[in-house]
């Protein structure tokens, strides 16, 4: 067919290719001999070794694994409700600004989201630490969680909720084998999405963490500034190496369940 | 019971998320405000008066009694925040049109792409998002460097006599938002191409408009929905950025987000500071009220 033209063709492969060189590139030179990211001098996985031996930088991954997988999880009940608030109720008091409140973290400039929570912290006396840095992780991943959520809640079949309430089930019961089942693939990129962001955020995390509380991009970051290293692309490579297998996962997964879930409407309109 | 715990997990299901957003994310904006109104001083936390909530109202009408402009008026007396935001903006805005200039291209092609192959095209848009942005952004140091890989290309290739000086500059910094922020323009577009019905287009043509004209008169205009969604999405966050001019930025480079960063880490002046952010936050509540009112929009026409 004519409309996929070499120009839309020609597009997308120098968008992806802009996309994807310097990925591409940063993970090369990880695997670098020479000191220098700029110049190839054979292969190693040297600086793979000497990062085991960076005992602050294994400490700070441990600390974000943890702060990733508890605000994540946190964030996903909150911004799961989140969802079901804006798509069930339709008019509350103050629906404009809860809205307000789920969508402008996603455009808030990271500066004052961090400021703001710092100072909220120092306000309430809260010591600034590991806790008020999964607090303010949570906050600003249960909007991206909403978001998602919703925009799968929005094209859902409400009628069999109802029919599952006709005949007797309470609204909590009817949330957890209805509703949920059906949403879960949605929660569970929610949750994806959430932790990646979670393990990902340098500026919000500096603002609100404290002594002792210090996340891989924050030690990456100040490691960056002194100059960069094929020692930083190996820590960059790992992490990447994670998302790209979290992602795997979490699209093998919702694709089974996409599947499934064809299947089984079929199924049920073949009685 | 049903009854009383229907209604009892409708409110949680509001009452528990509004609360959290309002502790955590609201009442934050009006402790910021309320500390740009705060003296420095040197103690810790850094600022006065110190808020005391057993002081009572009486306390809390002293407090009131003690706050002060200063800190904007020393805003404006220093030209260099307002060459800060006006920098900001112009950078913001100068990367949102690069963006959208590369993101369309891509967006269009994905949507006039084979079904067969759009899920996947879109995964590879997505997919970089998930990798970390301080990686994404590191990532163009080394290409951008003077003896980087980008200068080396284009000495090999013999297209300049003379390494480039791109790293430091504007240059770097525009190359680093219009990367990062590039799946946020390419997706929204996508999706509003997708929906597009393309019998609109070829009857355009059928009435004689060449396939140029056709597209500026019919697919773009049905576009602009992503195209605004796409601008807001990188504009608002470009202009308080901090890694990219951070990073990538030189030390002329002025951006009010490494500026309130500054002021607050290396300064631990928090008043000027919390000032700094309450501009910022006057500056972009246009924008974000606009960006969230076509995100409600575009959830009623789900509906």
């Amino acid at each position: 067919m004519q409309r996929w033209s070499r120009f839309n063709i020609a597009s997308i492969v120098l968008g992806f290719a802009f996309l994807y060189l310097p990925i591409v590139l940063l993970v090369i030179f990880s695997f670098n001999e020479s000191k220098l990211v700029t110049v190839w001098a054979g292969f190693s996985t040297k600086w793979y070794v000497q990062l085991l031996h960076n005992q602050a930088l294994l400490d700070a991954a441990w600390v974000t694994v943890r702060v990733g997988l508890i605000s994540a999880t946190v964030a996903t009940v909150l911004g799961t409700m989140a969802a079901l608030a804006m798509t069930r109720y339709t008019r509350f008091r103050g629906r404009m600004l809860f809205s307000g409140m789920i969508y402008a973290p996603l455009v808030m400039p990271e500066v004052i989201t961090g400021l703001s929570m710092l100072l909220l912290f120092v306000a309430i006396g809260f010591d600034r630490g590991f806790w008020t840095l999964t607090l303010a992780h949570i906050t600003f991943t249960m909007c991206f969680v909403a978001v998602v959520v919703q925009s799968r809640l929005l094209s859902f079949d409400r009628s069999i909720e109802e029919a599952a309430m006709d005949l007797g089930a309470t609204p909590v019961a009817t949330f957890l084998q209805v509703t949920l089942p059906v949403i879960a693939p949605a929660v569970f990129s929610g949750w994806v999405l959430a932790f990646t962001l979670s393990l990902d955020d340098l500026v919000i995390s500096s603002f609100t963490s404290g002594p002792g509380a210090t996340t891989l991009p924050m030690r990456i970051y100040s490691q960056v500034r002194l100059g960069v290293t094929p020692e930083i692309n190996a820590v960059c490579t790992i992490l990447i190496g994670i998302v790209a297998i979290g992602v795997l996962i979490a699209s093998v997964v919702s694709r089974s369940r996409e599947i499934q879930r064809i299947k089984d409407e079929q199924a049920a309109f073949a009685h | 019971m049903s009854k009383f715990g229907s209604a009892l997990f409708n409110r949680l299901v509001i009452i528990i998320p509004y609360a959290w957003l309002l502790f955590f994310f609201l009442i934050p904006f009006f402790i910021v405000i309320r500390i740009s109104l705060s003296e420095t001083a040197v103690a810790m936390p850094p600022y006065l008066p110190v808020f005391d909530l057993a002081s009572g109202i009486g306390g809390f009408i002293d407090n009131i009694k003690q706050f002060s402009i200063d800190n904007y008026i020393w805003l404006t007396e220093d030209a260099l925040y307002a060459k800060a935001y006006g920098s900001s903006l112009w950078i913001a805005a100068v990367s949102t049109f690069l963006t959208l200039l590369i993101a369309y291209p891509v967006a269009y092609g994905m949507a006039q792409a084979p079904n067969t192959i759009r899920p996947t095209l879109l995964m590879l848009v997505i997919l970089p998002f998930w990798t970390s942005f301080l990686i994404r952004v590191y990532a163009w140091i080394a290409i951008l460097k003077p003896e980087g890989l980008f200068n080396q290309l284009l000495l090999t290739l013999g297209l300049i006599d003379q390494p480039l000086i791109i790293l430091n500059t504007n240059w770097a910094i525009y190359i680093g938002i219009v990367y990062s922020y590039l799946p946020f323009m390419v997706l929204p577009i996508y999706s509003s191409l997708e929906k597009m019905d393309h019998s609109l287009t070829e009857a355009a043509q059928d009435l004689g408009c060449t396939p140029i004209r056709a597209f500026w008169r019919v697919t773009f205009p049905l576009s602009m929905p992503g195209v605004v969604a796409g601008c807001m999405l990188v504009f608002i966050p470009a202009v308080g950025e901090f890694v990219i001019p951070d990073l990538l930025g030189g030390s002329e480079t002025l951006m009010i987000g490494k500026t309130l960063w500054n002021e607050f880490n290396a300064n631990r002046d928090w008043p000027v500071s919390a000032a700094v952010a309450t501009i910022l936050l006057l500056i972009l509540v246009v924008p974000i009220m606009f960006f969230q009112h076509a995100q409600a929009k575009a959830d009623g026409e789900g509906r």
